[in-house]
């Protein structure tokens, strides 16, 4: 295959990806909230989850968005240092969100600041927003496709918290978040915390959580366990879908973290709502790939 | 249980039985109506293109398709944060006589003034679920202020059984989402001591 038709596989295959998760699920989240739904006794709780679930239905029979707002488009790539169109990504991506755009059809969610118009294409400066980690020794590419809706952006918050409020002042100031911000982001969420050394690597961190599994734990124990006590604390609350009370609030709570400077917490909180739509694709330097989010999915 | 239709025009008495966290579905016109139309009407002084007087409104943004035909489909269509029109909706609910407001998430104090005042309700769309909402629309009759732009023009839909609407705010002035806050804030105390308890790693 020559570079233009390798350049042009991968584009269609990103576009054709970016749109399917906005119509369907991951599987993590299908089956989360398969499980939470049986939980409820709350009457509306049990009518919102069935609404859920009726529009999922819908949405992947009717081939449509599952929610209309389809979110800034932003692609987490972990490429090898050695993946062949590593230099042509960017270029690549971009054309995979117009493409995605026109194929969902996606709504038209890219406002160039200050000059606040409104390109029609879901791109414009730095969007898609690329994430990038760089793999030595390596010569196939993971992205994370994630469409950050504008209520599941809306609860973002970072802040740097000093040494002596500890990990007692993460848990305030991640209760505060989820308390007041997250009940207008369309409960149960997935909370991402990031703990590290500033705002914005506390930021980045949390958006990363996210992208994490649902029901998966920090390797680190103490950060496995305070995943822990503030999913089953966030939990007793008791949010319930779309914050009209019930069972439970949250997906799940992960934390990623990073080493920090002595004298700082830097401590971040990102939240994806219940239409968490993310997706996962690994590609092999011959670009022949496997999806791993969307078991089954073909494109 | 049977269900509770409410049908356009709707009256005062249709809403005056309604409580907050009663259940409803709408048959008959709902206007998309959000941020800049509201400030258009309040701010600009500029009267709506559509007579919503004993109408109902949808705060969303929705995704359209042209047909071949010249006409417009609605694909996917949901709340969006009503709490971002609160600095309007009083005003606005005097001005234009509408009596339902549909969105996503609460309001605040002056939407509840709004409601008790001139007997109207707010009441809460699942969010998300914009294909289920888009299946009860029978069909766009027409689409003003199109120079919004597809989120902000006000698409009229003609709707059946559009639902389910949960009545976060009545005509009491009664708002659900602002009671269930107390009443997280009020546990959440007890709980986060808890945890604060086992989460000393810095010693
Ligand atoms: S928070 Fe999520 S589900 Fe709710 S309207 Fe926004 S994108 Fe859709």
């Amino acid at each position: 295959m020559n570079k233009d038709q390798s350049i042009q596989d991968m584009t269609d295959t990103m576009a054709k990806f970016t749109s399917y998760i906005g119509k369907r699920l991951p599987n993590d989240v299908k089956d989360k909230l398969a499980e939470l739904r049986t939980f409820e006794t709350n009457p509306l709780a049990k009518a919102v989850y069935t609404s859920m679930a009726d529009n999922q239905e819908a949405a992947d029979k009717l081939d449509r968005p599952s929610c209309q707002d389809t979110g800034v488009i932003q692609y987490f790539i972990k490429a090898g240092a050695r993946f062949p169109l590593l230099g042509e990504l960017e270029e690549i991506l971009r054309n995979a969100t117009q493409g995605a755009t026109r194929m969902g059809p996606l709504r038209h969610n890219a406002v160039e600041t200050f000059d606040e118009k409104n390109t029609g294409t879901n791109t414009g400066t730095n969007i898609p927003w690329l994430d990038w980690e760089i793999v030595p020794d390596d010569d196939g590419a993971t992205i994370d496709v994630y469409m950050a809706g504008g209520g599941c952006t809306l609860p973002g918050k970072a802040t740097v918290l000093m040494p002596g409020e500890g990990y007692e002042g993460v848990t305030d100031f991640v209760f505060d978040v989820i308390t007041s911000r997250g009940v207008n982001a369309c409960p149960p969420l997935l909370v991402g915390i990031g703990v590290s050394t500033s705002a914005e690597t506390a930021a980045r961190l949390s958006k990363r959580a996210i992208l994490r599994e649902v029901g998966s734990r920090n390797a680190n124990e103490n950060a496995a366990l305070m995943e822990k006590l503030l999913e089953e604390g966030l939990n007793e609350v008791g949010i319930g879908p779309q914050g009209l009370t019930g069972a439970n609030s949250v997906m799940g709570v992960n934390i990623e973290a990073s080493a920090r400077h002595p004298s700082t917490i830097g401590v971040a909180v990102s939240t994806g709502c219940w239409a968490h739509r993310r997706g996962k694709i690994r590609f092999k330097a011959d670009l022949s790939y496997e999806i791993i989010s969307h078991k089954g999915a073909v494109l | 249980m049977t269900k509770k239709i409410l049908s356009t025009p709707i009256k005062d008495e249709d809403l005056e039985g309604l409580n907050v966290g009663d259940v409803v579905y709408l048959t008959g016109h709902l206007v998309t109506c959000r941020d800049v139309a509201h400030r258009r009407l309040i701010e600009l002084k500029r009267e709506l293109p559509v007579d919503i007087r004993g109408g109902a409104i949808f705060h969303a943004g929705p995704i359209v398709r042209k047909k071949d035909d010249g006409k417009f489909e609605m694909v996917s269509i949901g709340p969006t944060t009503s709490m971002r029109m609160e600095k309007f909706e009083r005003e606005f609910i005097k001005q234009t006589g509408v009596k339902l407001i549909v969105g996503k998430g609460g309001m605040g104090p002056e939407t509840m003034a709004g409601c008790k005042e001139h007997k109207a309700v707010h009441a809460i769309f699942p969010g998300g679920c914009a294909v289920l909402a888009a299946t009860q629309v029978e069909e766009i009759e027409r689409a003003e202020w199109q120079d919004l732009g597809m989120p902000e023009t006000l698409w009229v839909n003609r709707v059946r059984e559009f639902g389910p609407l949960i009545i976060s705010i009545d005509t009491k002035g009664n708002n659900l989402i602002e009671q269930n806050k107390a009443v997280f804030n009020e546990k959440k105390k007890p709980i986060m001591d808890k945890i604060k308890s086992q989460v000393r790693f810095i010693k």
